[in-house]
């Protein structure tokens, strides 16, 4: 292992990195070798995502099209949750359950969700039905890895001290099974928020009527390549927000399991 | 009631053939209320003895009951306190003490009165808010006999308990468990390697040998305790100096050593 890095140095390296890359396209923009609308530079992507915050395009301005965005995704993450976590947790507890489903849920979770788009399309509608469907297809594996490998690891001795006090199943699954499944139920959750929005974005240059996806779609319908664009850089941006916010929820619990156990 | 009987129990752990021999014709009888310390060289399998009466491992062959019914599962009326303690670290002292009651359905208020009556006993009622981590060992293990002696078993087993913690609260610990016994007198069976503990806590001692374990000798302890009336006496120093205490533990640390020297050959 080299050396230990500090914060300071790793805000420093992780900016290094970024202006590295912006001015490497910046050069290769300007260079006149690629034609602008080919590879629009930085400064005209930034201009175009500043006037998308206010100008409507393609229906609503940058904002209003990733909150439509926003709210399929936060629809298909929750049910994935919701349907994901139990079904983990009984997975780890019922071995029959377990023999049964992980076979086909192992083959299906290969399966790319945008795979799903034309089947998400004709089912649900391309709507709000649609769109679910296929962040739900992304973000429902990991909920259920998760909840499953908590719930398979839990100490031994707690399964044999509830065992012990007559804890009937619903109850060690509510009880013992959940609390003690928490960090790595938690984990899988960041992994499953950052598939989800990754295959949204994806459904919604197919299927959707709003949204940034669709923002891109009528972007390069216009050639305009700036639009296309700073819907990317929007797509980045908000999958990094996501990303940190669940990564600190992480630590924050992490943290006061490390003086509980 | 709860009378443990294990008739010629054998336990070989994976293929019968070819697997580990752990335990071979175990006989043993253990009276209601009776207090029956195992001791025996480690590895011997006095743990796995505890844990089918458990219900957390079956027998090989023989049988393993409880009030002549052959055990099947793990279950309330076999309540076990555990080495390493094993409370829920998330449930409070009192949600730790009242999950099995719940289990047995208990109605709320009932429940309310026999938490605060064995919170009391124990001297954990300012500690029923508190959580596992945040009380010492020799705490955690009062919580953990509260949560098995509130259900108010047959049997209770203990495998053993006082095994993690340090000296002076391991004599605590042991006289209070005298105390709590004389109170209220269940059966008890009693892992432990230690063998003062045993002589001082039982009123039987069963010496086990080393793999694959069988029951060597078992000593009458409860007729030397009456007889030279080591209860009279309130520390646990104080019965340790008697010569009849003494005679015993040297006779059983005599017996153990053979077991370890066999070991080395």
């Amino acid at each position: 292992m080299g050396k230990q890095i500090s914060l300071r140095q790793s805000i420093i390296l992780g900016l290094l990195g970024l202006t590295s890359f912006v001015g490497l396209w910046h050069g290769l923009a300007v260079s006149g070798m690629i034609p602008s609308v080919f590879l629009p530079s930085p400064i005209e992507v930034y201009d175009r995502f500043t006037t998308l915050l206010e100008r409507r395009f393609a229906g609503a301005t940058l904002p209003g099209h990733l909150a439509a965005s926003f709210q399929r995704f936060a629809y298909g993450f929750l049910l994935a949750a919701l349907i994901g976590i139990p079904l983990g947790l009984l997975m780890g507890w019922y071995q029959i359950l377990d023999e049964i489903v992980s076979p086909l849920f192992d083959a299906l979770r290969f399966i790319a969700p945008i795979a799903w788009v034309p089947f998400a399309a004709l089912w649900f509608g391309t709507g709000i039905g649609g769109p679910i469907m296929i962040i739900f297809a992304g973000a429902f594996p990991p909920c259920v890895i998760n909840a499953y490998r908590g719930a398979k690891f839990v100490d031994p001795r707690l399964i044999e001290a509830a065992n012990m006090l007559g804890t009937p199943s619903h109850r060690v699954i509510r009880e013992i099974l959940l609390p003690a499944s928490v960090p790595s139920i938690v984990s899988g959750l960041r992994v499953s928020a950052g598939l989800g929005w990754q295959s949204l974005v994806g459904a919604e240059l197919i299927v959707a009527s709003a949204g940034v996806g669709y923002m891109m779609v009528q972007g390069q319908a216009n050639v305009s390549t700036t639009t296309v664009m700073a819907g990317m850089v929007a797509i980045g941006l908000v999958g990094l927000a996501l990303d940190s916010a669940l990564r600190l929820a992480e630590r924050i619990i992490q943290r006061r399991r490390g003086l509980e156990n | 009631m709860g009378v443990i009987e294990f008739k010629s129990v054998d336990k070989i752990f994976g293929p019968r053939a070819t697997g580990f021999r752990a335990l071979e014709d175990i006989n043993l009888e253990i009276r209601d209320r009776e207090f029956v310390a195992i001791v025996g060289p480690s590895g011997c399998g006095k743990t796995t003895c505890l844990r089918m009466v458990a219900g957390f491992e079956d027998a090989t062959a023989g049988v393993v009951s409880v009030d002549g019914t052959p055990i099947k599962r793990p279950g309330p009326d076999r309540a076990v306190v555990f080495q390493q303690f094993a409370l829920f670290p998330w449930k409070s002292v009192y949600d730790n003490i009242d999950l099995g009651l719940r289990n047995l359905n208990v109605s709320r208020s009932e429940r309310e009165t026999r938490i605060a009556a064995i919170l009391d006993l124990m001297n954990l009622t300012q500690y029923a808010k508190h959580f596992p981590h945040q009380l010492s060992g020799g705490m955690q293990q009062r919580v953990a006999i509260a949560r098995a002696y509130v259900l108010d078993p047959d049997v209770l087993l203990m495998d053993e308990p006082f095994g993690a913690l340090d000296a002076q609260t391991r004599v605590v610990m042991q006289e209070e468990l005298v105390r709590l016994a004389r109170k209220n007198p269940r059966t008890v069976l009693f892992i432990t390697h230690a063998v003062e503990e045993a002589v001082y806590l039982a009123d039987r001692v069963a010496i086990m040998t080393r793999a694959p374990g069988r029951i060597k000798e078992v000593l009458d302890i409860a007729s030397i305790r009456n007889a030279e009336n080591w209860d009279s006496y309130e520390k646990i120093e104080d019965v340790m100096d008697l010569e009849s205490f003494v005679h015993l533990r040297t006779h059983i640390w005599r017996s153990l050593r053979e077991e370890k020297a066999a070991q080395h050959v």
